[in-house]
């Protein structure tokens, strides 16, 4: 039967959203989230397509129009338990999936308008079941007596945690900093990800049986084979993609060059933006972000909250920008200076950063990535003047884990070696995330965490 | 949470912590540290591991009130809790084939000093230490020093105990006079590591130091305690905090290292208080 209240509007239903001029001075949350009306009106937009093609592009396989249904029926809640049977994390994917590459991309709305806005509605239906603090389900859960490890508290950690929970096995997870969440907590910014929703979703993680130690550096307090020794069955290590890059250019080390993990970690963890924290972040009047992904995106908005004037340099053209187009936008309109075309040669200063010399760049054929190859433009150094740098240029695998599980290898860039299930080449662990893909996002990093969860389970049947 | 089982002034500004921290002193060797938060709303900062007992479950801390968050630390009595601990950090010293060592210690360094030089006595191949004050009323450890080590050498800028001179002045009498050491280890001062440095460069004796870089995490994800050493950009959170003291870039570790000096909070002189509770 035809959904009478189907809306044929060919454009999403607008989020609401903090203006740039206002949000820019503040940590608190940009975009504000449907209410009950538009929730409903947009997943009123949804075709319930019988093939689902949405589905197909979601890596943890969000029931997409089942729970869209549930929306346009008033059934919130069960529109959470629908999503949240498949998805440890539904608020945070909500909040920083790349959509558009993913369920979106495939919504057979989006061939002749804007396609139905998923992300923004598994965001609704995760907010109204917080607000309500619905607990998840958890009584029917028939415990085994078999203890699992996780190493690192980020999206596929958490998520393969949450999923070997509900299976029934004993999860302890193994986190190094002080707080549980990985990138979620100290990448990612408050304003885009609120460290409150991070923390709820922990919670529930917590509610079905999952245990967190915090402050265990793995590799250094125990090794994997003394997690063996320990009594634990199987070992899942998600260790993430942490370790920053630098340019290798002159002035690198100069007071005011930040990584910008260092900078987000001072920023979003730490909360040096808030006064009753203790830790510091150096006032800056004006910062250059070098690098055009998320992560620069995240760097030069918080700098920009911070009170700085804040400059993007890419040394590639917009289209090749590998940040998503949302966050390029509220970039923008927050204000950012973006120098495309752009690469440092060097930092200048004595002790402080006083500039940064840059070359202009032109695009050439393209590389092994696909994207065009910028080439420099000879004797088109210019300066600009700066008192901060920030590197955004990508991270590579924590080399931590490296020297402490025996069996599992690594390939030439440091990451672990595993096949399709997450099976390292050590028996009973296994891994995910970037510390398997390289840097990538939140979502793939769940989705192989997963895929981990199933391997594991299937490993411990069999045993 | 983390508890501190005992607590001890050993001058005016060094203070000497006993935590419960039963996982790290399993693991903890010579040469590692931890990384401390105060309170939720502190910093993590990082203090060498001075020494650990397995079957008290437990790890000394001796550290100096330098800033903000280690005076909120020798705030907290004996009976009081810590955050955060985390560790063992970073790679154990690297003593193996050595056999006349000789470990230099300044100040509150010494607390550095002192479980390396116990390590080389367990190992059975005690070190000469030598271990460099101001002045007399802010030795510390000499007891503990002079029971593990071959040859104990205190000296005092100003005379008032021990030899009068740097811990340099020293070293080189002990050099010429044909000491005969393989391996020098200094850990102290950034300025005093690096004369060391320059010194043992002449002597062509192979030494170490121990770094103190600014830190955040401690596994190598910040890139905020990076050091220059032979030329090649280390993290000296795991790729440290030793190094070859004579392909280490001091000035530029010094200049580093005054990063945030102009953001600590005001510390008030009435009641040494950092901010309110």
């Amino acid at each position: 039967m035809p959904n009478p209240n189907y809306n044929n509007d060919l454009q999403k239903s607008p989020m609401p959203a903090q203006a740039p001029e206002i949000r820019n001075k503040n940590f608190e949350e940009v975009a504000l989230g449907y209410d009950a009306e538009t929730a409903v009106k947009e997943a009123n937009r949804c075709l319930n397509c019988k093939n689902a093609p949405c589905v197909s592009g979601c890596p943890v396989n969000v029931k997409i129009p089942q729970f869209i249904d549930a929306l346009a029926n008033g059934e919130f809640l069960r529109s959470y338990e629908i999503i949240k049977s498949t998805n440890a994390l539904p608020a945070v994917c909500g909040r920083v999936c790349p959509q558009e590459n993913q369920c979106e991309g495939l919504c057979v709305r989006g061939k002749k308008g804007e396609s139905v806005a998923i992300g923004r509605l598994e965001r609704f239906a995760a907010d109204y079941a917080n607000e309500q603090d619905a607990s998840p389900v958890t009584n029917d859960i028939e415990q085994k007596d078999i203890k699992v490890a996780v190493i690192g508290s980020g999206p596929s950690g958490l998520t393969c945690a949450g999923d070997l929970a509900k299976l029934g096995y004993k999860v302890t997870v193994f986190e190094a900093f002080h707080t549980a969440g990985g990138v979620l907590q100290y990448g990612i910014p408050q304003f885009r990800l609120p460290k409150e929703i991070v923390s709820k979703e922990i919670e529930s993680l917590r509610a079905l049986g999952v245990t967190i130690q915090l402050n265990m550096v793995i590799g250094k307090v125990f090794t994997v084979d003394e997690l063996f020794e320990d009594g634990y069955k199987a070992v899942f290590i998600g260790t993430g993609a942490g370790l920053p890059a630098f340019m290798n250019i002159e002035g690198e080390s100069l007071r005011g060059v930040y990584s910008a993990n260092e900078f987000l970690t001072r920023v979003n963890l730490m909360k040096a933006y808030d006064d009753k924290f203790d830790t510091p972040v150096k006032k800056s009047q004006r910062v250059a972000v070098v690098g055009g992904g998320n992560v620069a995106m995240d760097s030069a908005r918080c700098a920009k909250r911070l009170g700085a004037e804040v400059y993007i340099i890419y040394r590639r053209g917009e289209a090749e920008m590998p940040a998503r187009a949302e966050e390029v936008h509220h970039a923008k309109e927050e204000g950012i200076i973006f120098r495309n075309l752009t690469n440092p040669t060097k930092i200048l200063g004595t002790d402080e950063v006083t500039g940064i010399e840059c070359v202009e760049m032109t695009l050439g054929d393209p590389d092994a990535s696909g994207r065009r190859r910028p080439v420099e433009k000879e004797g088109s150094n210019f300066v600009i003047d700066v008192d901060c740098v920030i590197m955004a240029i990508g991270t590579t695998p924590n080399p931590l884990i490296k020297s402490t599980a025996t069996g599992v290898t690594f390939n030439k860039r440091g990451c672990i070696i595993a096949d399709e299930n997450a099976k390292t080449t050590a028996d009973g662990i296994y891994a995910g995330g970037d510390a398997v893909s390289g840097a990538a996002t939140v979502i793939n990093a769940m989705g192989a965490g997963k895929i981990a969860a199933n391997s594991i389970h299937e490993y411990l049947q069999n045993m | 949470m983390y508890k501190i089982l005992k607590r001890r002034a050993l001058n005016d500004a060094v203070i000497l912590i006993e935590v419960d921290a039963p996982h790290i002193a399993k693991k903890a060797r010579a040469g590692q540290f931890i990384i401390f938060r105060v309170d939720a709303f502190g910093e993590r900062v990082p203090l060498t591991i001075a020494d650990s007992d397995i079957s008290r479950g437990s790890i000394t801390l001796i550290f100096q009130i330098v800033g903000n968050s280690t005076r909120l630390l020798s705030q907290i009595p004996e009976g009081g809790f810590i955050q955060d601990v985390v560790g063992p950090l970073g790679v154990p010293t690297e003593t193996e084939g050595a056999a006349r060592v000789c470990i230099v210690g300044g100040g509150v360094g010494c607390a550095i000093a002192y479980p390396q030089a116990k390590s080389l006595h367990n190992a059975g191949i005690p070190a000469d230490v030598i271990a460099g004050f101001r002045s007399k009323d802010i030795v510390i450890l000499e007891e503990e020093m002079s029971k593990i080590s071959r040859n104990l050498y205190i000296t005092t800028d100003d005379g008032s105990y021990g030899e009068k001179g740097f811990v340099t002045n020293k070293l080189k009498s002990l050099l010429d006079g044909g000491a005969g050491y393989d391996l020098v280890i200094a850990i102290g001062p950034v300025i005093m590591m690096k004369m060391i440095s320059e010194l043992t460069r002449e002597y062509n004796v192979k030494t170490v130091v121990s770094l103190n870089p600014i830190m955040i995490d401690g596994t190598g994800m910040c890139g905020c305690c990076r050091v220059s050493v032979g030329g090649v950009t280390k993290f000296a959170c795991v790729d440290g905090p030793d190094f070859d003291a004579h392909q280490v870039d001091f000035d530029e570790l010094n200049k580093r290292n005054q990063t945030y000096r102009s953001l600590e909070p005001h510390i008030c002189r009435i009641t040494g208080e950092v901010r309110n509770a």
